[in-house]
């Protein structure tokens, strides 16, 4: 057991109150300028209202749960990784944006992740990612007749 | 006996050879789901929505409860051999299985585990058969105000009743219910919370918020903590089958992890967890063996095995007759039906008798493909936990994202895919739950929309909720259930503080 000397005001768990009591208020702000004829029953408003309370005094309690330092233990974490992760969505994002197609976006997440998992092959990797985007690309396109987004590649097909 | 003549019917429809081979998919998907860990039923169900789209809806559904039984039966697999569960219903059975694993008993543990689940999984079904028509006939009677109560003490017993702390799942569900708020109010046609952003307007989908809380957040997380943890594949050796002693000490657990798993599943009460531990307690006070305990006794794989199973077919009985999600697979089950626009409840078993009663046949159908599939094949399944992470982890992200492309491949919704990623990686972080969060989003406007109508109904006059005796019930046990944990909390630290 934990004892009280011990636990100390977590601040990252105030910043989580910090947000939610921030969503409170976007969601006061947002259903008060919703404008409406009266209707029986309740409109629209009254349910955002309640669930705003709600966030609001949630937020309380996170930040009351951070004064008493009561959060679980955090264990180191490898920043590398995760950035390598985010990386390759917004890759895989900006590639399917552009046109570039369904593809290549596929081969450098694929590529991305493995290397965020500690392999040390890109070139395999990427080989890997765009076989993979290629036959799922096919199986889609041909088999269940769903869209992908295509780019130069895909068009060849 | 309606309810056996039903069945029977059922059964005609659910052994007809499409039905049979959707039954065949789903149970291999899930039982591979099952055994990988990071990925679990919930999930897999999330990233077939966008594809199953176009599918007949009976033969999808058929195959979303297979992944869902098949999840359960794998995971005890990947528990017993690496001692990581593959899924959380399947953590008590690292206590015992692993140390049998360990020991050289490896094949009765996954025998145990995998008979267990068959004969709590046919058990429970036999319950689901009984207890819908009977729960149908009551649902039938029930009005809005009664629908809005019994939500309520869904949304407070998954969120707040049984995790860690009340405050934290009471903030996933309230994250959830916000998210619900996104879009177009369906009775008057405002737009809540979009921002006028035209993509927001139809509302978040359900699929988005799955796979990038489940998906992304737990690659994510995996990722940023693979330098802690160290994975041991135990080989399974020695004799596959269970000696005579392993089948009298098996059996009892079996029927009690059943009675533990299918009322607890089928209450709204949320999670497989509970009945498993439970199981486990009570089979270490009653065995004969107690000195085995802690150091892989059969009873301990037998009862939690027996009772995650029963707890799955559990949750369907509320998923099927109220359309009550009470567990994050049950709610992406019902995301399924809403995606064919059918409304799981008694209005479903009178107008589709074909499609309800087809998918419970199923379910006995699909215990005995997944006995038959884990018994004799447990060491081609072994095989799959030979991928690398890294593979693993890239090919998730890929059919990850490859659903949200298939549906709407936009740069705003791509985006809202990676912001629950990070979302999800932060919440497991910070040991918020995840599945209050996606019944939220599910049920919250459900809710909204019944509330709104009683209240239609009485002209505005909220006594209603309480005039009706099943929502004053209903809203009575949703109040106890969330002050009770505060009050045990409260009572546990006095006591703490007294010694």
């Amino acid at each position: 057991m934990d004892t009280a000397s011990e636990r100390r005001p977590d601040t990252a768990g105030m910043l989580i109150a910090g947000v939610l009591l921030l969503i409170a208020v976007v969601i006061f702000w947002d259903t008060s300028a919703l404008q409406l004829a009266p209707t029986y029953g309740v409109g629209p408003k009254a349910t955002p209202y309640v669930i705003a309370t709600g966030m609001a005094v949630l937020a309380a309690g996170n930040f009351w749960l951070s004064w008493r330092g009561d959060y679980p233990e955090r264990e180191s974490f490898d920043p590398k990784a995760i950035v390598l992760i985010l990386g390759g969505l917004a890759a895989l994002i900006a590639i399917i944006g552009l046109g570039g197609g369904f593809i290549p976006a596929t081969a450098v997440l694929f590529a991305a992740t493995a290397t965020a998992f500690g392999r040390r092959a890109v070139h395999i990797d990427l080989a890997i990612g765009l076989a993979l985007g290629f036959i799922v690309f096919l199986l889609f396109d041909k088999l269940l007749t769903l869209a992908l987004p295509a780019g130069p590649i895909e068009r060849l097909l | 006996m309606d309810a056996l003549a039903s069945l029977i019917h059922g059964l005609a429809i659910a052994t007809q050879p499409m039905n049979m081979l959707y039954a065949l998919i789903g149970v291999l998907l899930g039982t591979a789901v099952g055994v990988l860990p990071g990925i679990g039923p919930a999930l897999t169900v999330a990233l077939l929505l966008p594809i199953t789209f176009k599918l007949d809806p009976a033969g999808s559904l058929i195959m979303f409860a297979g992944i869902y039984y098949g999840g359960m039966y794998g995971g005890s697999t990947t528990s017993i051999l690496i001692n990581t569960p593959g899924e959380s219903a399947s953590m008590v059975t690292t206590l015992e299985g692993n140390k049998m694993a360990k020991a050289g008993r490896g094949g009765p543990a996954l025998a145990t585990a995998a008979i267990g689940s068959f004969v709590a999984g046919t058990l429970a079904t036999l319950g689901i058969v009984f207890l819908a028509p009977w729960l149908v006939n009551v649902a039938v009677n029930f009005g809005p105000e009664d629908y809005f109560a019994l939500m309520c003490v869904a949304f407070i017993t998954v969120s707040a009743t049984f995790g860690d702390s009340p405050v934290r799942g009471l903030t996933s569900l309230c994250i959830g219910l916000t998210l619900g708020l996104v879009g177009i109010d369906k009775l008057t046609g405002q737009a809540r919370l979009a921002f006028g952003v035209p993509d927001l307007l139809d509302g978040i989908e359900v699929t988005t918020l799955a796979v990038g809380l489940f998906a992304l957040g737990e690659a994510l997380y995996v990722a940023s903590r693979r330098h802690l943890v160290e994975e041991k594949l135990e080989p399974v050796r020695g004799a596959l089958w269970m000696t005579k002693a392993d089948w009298s000490r098996s059996w009892k657990p079996w029927l009690r992890g059943t009675m533990f798993g299918f009322p607890i599943g089928a209450l709204p009460a949320g999670g497989a967890e509970i009945p498993t531990f439970l199981s486990y307690s009570t089979e270490k006070r009653l065995t004969k063996h107690p000195e085995e305990f802690g150091h892989g006794a059969i009873e301990g794989v037998a009862g939690p095995e027996a009772a995650n199973n029963a707890s799955a077919a559990g949750t369907l009985v509320p998923l099927l007759t109220l359309g009550l999600p009470t567990s994050a697979t049950a709610a992406m089950m019902l995301a399924g039906f809403q995606q064919y626009g059918l409304n799981p409840g008694p209005l479903l078993f009178a107008e589709r008798p074909d499609l309800v009663w087809g998918l419970i046949a199923s379910l006995f159908i699909a215990n005995v493909m997944l006995l038959v599939l884990n018994l004799p094949l447990v060491g081609l399944w072994v095989r799959l936990l030979a991928i690398p992470q890294s593979w693993l982890y890239a090919g998730i992200l890929v059919f990850a994202t490859m659903g949200t492309i298939a549906a709407k491949p936009s740069v705003v919704e791509l985006s809202m895919l990676a912001g629950f990623g990070v979302m999800g990686f932060l919440m497991r972080r910070f040991g918020y739950p995840i599945a209050p969060v996606v019944v939220g989003l599910i049920l919250g406007p459900v809710a909204e929309a019944q509330l709104r109508r009683a209240l239609q109904i009485s002209l505005g006059d909220p006594m209603v909720l309480l005039q009706s005796p099943m929502s004053a019930t209903l809203l009575g046990i949703a109040l106890l259930a969330l002050i009770a944990p505060f009050a045990l909390n409260g009572m546990s630290r006095f006591k703490a503080s007294e010694d």
